[in-house]
């Protein structure tokens, strides 16, 4: 076995050592009645050859989003990653070592994370940000129990343009404690009156700009509401690259910020792992969730980092802890970092640009195809169009042609009555001859 | 884990060694400036072309201020982050022996199929049709999840260790709730040596800890348990091998305990790795248990993750479940997304089971008749399944077990030959994959536990987790895994050896200035928790850094 360094005649000597004649004596505390005789149901050891022919196999049943005409984002991007930023994360001391505990030995890490917290704070335009969450969703659910606790109230408020996905992570958990959470019904053209939901009771209001159906919210309004009722306003954003053109929620008055970092370094991977960020006002620093690397020096007095404010945290404070999170996305988030670092300002910004560029470009080409509509007055790089019929089977149809055209609405809010709307991303990797392909196709299938 | 005691309050006193470079640099040891001091915000290191001129579509909400980010092109970045990785230690280079951790070797096919476009490049919304492939695979590691514990079903979603704990302790609340006893079972036991995410989560779940104390060979006593057990119980939390890396040999009578009283056994799986293939949590009667893909199943770490962990459930508890689920009917795999949602907090009922249609017999991996809701945006951590299929592939069933006696093999082997020198809390005992030593042997030194890891610093290895469990005094906790040769072993034997003798011989300069040949010497962590600096700030750089550059 090719992992296993220990010989058999290895084995017999370190027996011999810990004195037992057997390694079955070292497995005695297992009650007899428990202990496995037999090998389980499973298949034996397998060489690297054949593992790879097996994955292979599974891997070629699917269609990558780089071999077609691909418009899907709600929540997940499909962005170039230079190829720096894979080779970097692969680099054995970063891929291959544990959570940051002792510091003179992981300043690489540490020293990264500082540099992703300081990216992570100016990109949102907010006083301070985290090591990183699992993903954009837990990051939201996690917000809301730090605004009830800032706030002492258990109501939480939902924009019906929040990921779906989103809100219904912060109902699972808010399910499980009793919290209250008023979630507002599906807000395809962003007409909702947010304010006029914000009462003495609310904790926090929960918003996402870009929102799910691609608009852009001016928060400000709201944020002003909030503060004159005592709750906190959360801001949510699962398309970073929007960031770089988009104003930032802390300039529009936000008191947490939460969002999904994939865009930004990190593949599409079905889904995870991703990596969430969280950022938040000054007052609010000691109620967040999540490990912070900080700024100290070292015996010599040079500058060194660390984790710091850890008693917040579940390995000391236990059940008084802001968060039972442990394990995040270390690795994500240095690839977000790298990446973020390899555009800078202006690498960011122009890159924002072209999204945007490409997807005013889709909607013009879409308003000309007949019965198709495009519903946003404002997005970045994502819409939301109404095409003839059910969605879900333009969108099957549009695979089977080739071209893999975006998310049916009813995919996330399935029996609401928005059958005919389909989320169409359009990022960079969108070339001129995708979006001609993807309105011709659309074309000939809403014809038909 | 983390330490949590012995960190010094000040910064240790400077021995004069070593002298001064011009750069700070020492040989290899490269300092290297935060990427704000070296980049400038007109400097990309990624060419794209300009856009054609438009008009913008962003309404109100166009960016009108600097985002303040800086820029390096793509040979000064790739020199950025190759120095930081080397100031990091790495299982790559040498023995990682934190208890609880199970820093085994990631091998590098894992990567591999990682990195294929087939699971690498596809959106988690795409059409089932076009991802048949992917939904095989979460479908047979599935698989050998169940067999490989016994268990029911299997949920794949969480994202963590702790995400695991989150959705179990659900379930169970999903089905107290079911059973219209939510209200009154509030009570979750946990044992004292238990990792500190299991009370933050069953806090976090809405229920109260209450503590059980260890017996004096650090296991748990059914009779102990049983006192405590009455009908505001919900459930017990418990590691097993535990933290003292010892099998609760209970642990049967233990469940049979809990579940007699109404309650249910959710099981901390951090330690898997001593056991599979040895005997299954099944049997044992647990009901609920996360599995760190990230640690059993060779994961990479990371430097802090990602992890995954998924949670597999007894039958008792798999038709709560949370979306989304896997369902194998006619038309093959099918992804369930939407368990019609129970929105009432105090209803949890019937209505849904009717979201899923098929058979209970075909719904493998897990009915979730009731959901319980949703723990993430999406299916899971798909790099990660990718990786830990690609680790039991290889290994195979006789492989796993292998691993696994070669990990208490090893672990034992190091109890065996260190136990003359150093104490070990509850006696000299066979252990499973992690041997726990104490402060005791150092008594009256002048060397703590926190010092000695800082001399094997010195010696050029990772010290072993310290200050936990915390039923242990200055605890130790080492665990090798099955990764380690016997060469390595010896090494890191004699080197531990080493250090003991001189703790015996009184030479404690070895240990009290600790690391000194280290990137950095020890930190002033109270400066860092007092006045938090989080973030790098023009006005805030007042640190002096050791780059000539500044």
């Amino acid at each position: 076995m090719r992992y296993l360094p220990l010989t058999s005649e290895d084995r017999a000597d370190m027996l011999a050592r810990i004195g037992v004649g057997s390694i079955d004596d070292l497995f005695a505390e297992i009650p007899a009645g428990m202990r496995l005789g037999d090998l389980l149901d499973l298949p034996r050891h397998k060489g690297e050859l054949e593992v790879e022919r097996l994955l292979r196999g599974l891997a070629s049943q699917n269609v990558t989003a780089g071999s077609v005409p691909f418009f899907l984002g709600a929540g997940a991007y499909k962005h170039h990653i230079p190829a720096s930023v894979d080779h970097l994360i692969q680099r054995s001391e970063f891929l291959t070592s544990y959570t940051p505990y002792q510091p003179e030995i992981a300043q690489g890490t540490l020293q990264a994370i500082f540099e992703f917290q300081t990216q992570v704070a100016a990109l949102t335009a907010m006083d301070v940000a985290n090591a990183s969450m699992y993903d954009g969703s837990t990051a939201t659910a996690e917000a809301v129990l730090m605004a009830h606790r800032i706030t002492g109230r258990r109501e939480a408020v939902l924009s019906g343009g929040l990921h779906p996905h989103y809100a219904e992570v912060v109902r699972t958990t808010s399910r499980m404690t009793g919290d209250e959470v008023v979630t507002l019904a599906p807000d395809v053209l962003a007409r909702e009156d947010l304010c006029a939901c914000v009462t003495e009771a609310t904790s926090c209001v929960v918003v996402q700009s870009p929102d799910v159906f691609g608009n852009l919210r001016d928060i400000a309004p709201l944020a002003a509401r909030c503060r004159e009722k005592g709750a906190l306003l959360i801001a949510v954003f699962t398309e970073a690259v929007s960031l770089g053109l988009v104003k930032p929620p802390g300039e529009m008055g936000a008191d947490i910020v939460v969002g999904e970092g994939q865009s930004i370094g990190n593949p599409l991977g079905f889904g995870g792992p991703y990596v969430g960020l969280f950022a938040a006002r000054q007052q609010y620093l000691r109620q967040m969730p999540g490990r912070l690397c900080g700024e100290t020096v070292d015996a010599e007095g040079r500058r060194a980092f660390v984790l710091t404010l850890s008693t917040r945290e579940q390995h000391i404070k236990r059940d008084k802890a802001t968060s039972n999170i442990c394990t995040n996305s270390g690795l994500c988030a240095l690839a977000f970092a790298i990446h973020m670092t390899l555009l800078g300002e202006k690498g960011l910004r122009r890159l924002a640009s072209i999204n945007h560029a490409h997807t005013i470009d889709l909607a013009d080409r879409l308003e000309t195809v007949p019965g198709v509509e495009v519903l946003n007055e404002t997005f970045f790089n994502e819409l939301t169009i109404r095409v003839p019929g059910d969605a879900a089977d333009v969108v099957e149809r549009l695979a089977a042609r080739g071209v893999l055209g975006g998310v049916p609405v009813s995919r996330l809010l399935p029996g609401q009555g928005l059958d005919d709307l389909v989320l169409v991303a359009v990022t960079e990797t969108v070339s001129e001859a995708d979006r001609a392909a993807f309105v011709e196709r659309l074309e000939e299938v809403v014809r038909c | 884990m983390l330490m949590t005691k012995g960190r010094p309050a000040q910064a240790v006193a400077l021995t004069a060694e070593g002298r001064r470079t011009f750069t700070s640099n020492r040989g290899l040891s490269i300092e290297e400036g935060l990427i704000f001091e070296i980049g400038r915000p007109e400097v990309t290191g990624v060419d794209l072309e300009e856009p054609a001129p438009f008009e913008h579509r962003l309404g109100a909400c166009e960016r009108e201020s600097a985002i303040g980010l800086p820029g390096l092109s793509e040979p000064e970045a790739v020199r950025h982050y190759v120095r930081l990785s080397q100031k990091n230690y790495s299982i790559d280079a040498g023995i990682y022996p934190l208890g609880s951790c199970t820093m085994k070797h990631n091998p590098r096919l894992d990567e591999a199929m990682a990195r294929l476009p087939g699971f690498a490049d596809i959106h988690p919304l795409q059409p089932q049709s076009t991802v048949a492939g992917a939904l095989e695979l979460i479908h047979e590691l599935s698989r050998w999840l169940v067999v490989l514990t016994g268990m029911e079903a299997v949920a794949m979603s969480p994202k963590a260790g702790a995400h695991g704990e989150a959705c179990g302790m659900m379930a169970i609340k999903a089905a107290l709730l079911a059973r219209g006893e939510a209200a009154t079972r509030r009570i979750v036991l946990v044992p004292e040596s238990a990792h500190g995410t299991n009370p933050a989560t069953a806090t976090r779940i809405g229920f109260e800890v209450r503590s059980v104390p260890a017996r004096a060979d650090g296991t748990l006593d059914v009779a102990e348990v049983k006192a405590r057990l009455d009908d505001s119980v919900a459930a017990i939390m418990l590691t097993n091998p535990n933290t003292c890396g010892l099998f609760e040999r209970d642990i049967a009578l233990i469940a049979e305990a809990v579940h007699e009283a109404g309650g249910y056994f959710y099981c901390d799986g951090a330690n898997l790795n001593a056991i599979m293939g040895k005997c299954r949590p099944g049997d044992l009667g647990v009901d609920a248990m996360h599995i760190n893909l990230h640690k059993t199943f060779s994961t990479p770490h990371g430097g802090g993750g990602p992890g995954a962990g998924p949670v597999v459930l007894s039958s008792r508890l798999a038709r709560f479940a949370p979306v989304p689920f896997l369902r194998r009917d006619e038309a093959g795999l099918q992804l369930v997304e939407h368990a019609q949602e129970a929105l009432d907090h105090d209803d949890l009922g019937p209505a849904r089971s009717k979201v899923v249609s098929g058979k209970p017999g075909s719904t493998f991996p897990h009915p979730a008749l009731e959901a319980f809701g949703r723990l993430t945006a999406f299916h899971g951590q798909m790099g990660m399944f990718v990786r830990a299929l690609a680790y039991m592939l290889s290994h195979g069933a006789d492989g796993l077990r292998q691993a696994a006696e070669d990990a208490v093999l090893s672990a034992n082997y190091i109890r065996a030959s260190l136990r003359d020198l150093l104490s070990q809390p509850f006696g000299d005992h066979a252990c499973m994959h992690e041997v726990l030593f104490d402060d005791h042997w150092l008594k009256g030194a002048g060397v703590s536990t926190l010092d000695f890891a800082k001399a094997m610093i010195d010696e050029g290895f990772h010290p072993m987790t310290i200050y936990f469990p915390l039923v242990a005094h200055g605890a130790m906790l080492i665990e090798p895994t099955e990764s380690e040769s016997k060469a390595s072993l010896d090494l890191f034997i004699a080197t531990i050896r080493d250090l003991a003798h001189s703790v015996r011989d009184g030479d404690t300069e070895r240990f009290q200035h600790a690391p000194s040949l280290a990137p950095r010497r020890r930190l002033d962590e109270t400066r860092a928790a007092r006045t938090p600096v989080l973030k790098w700030t023009k006005q805030g750089a007042a640190l002096p850094s050791p780059s000539p550059r500044r």
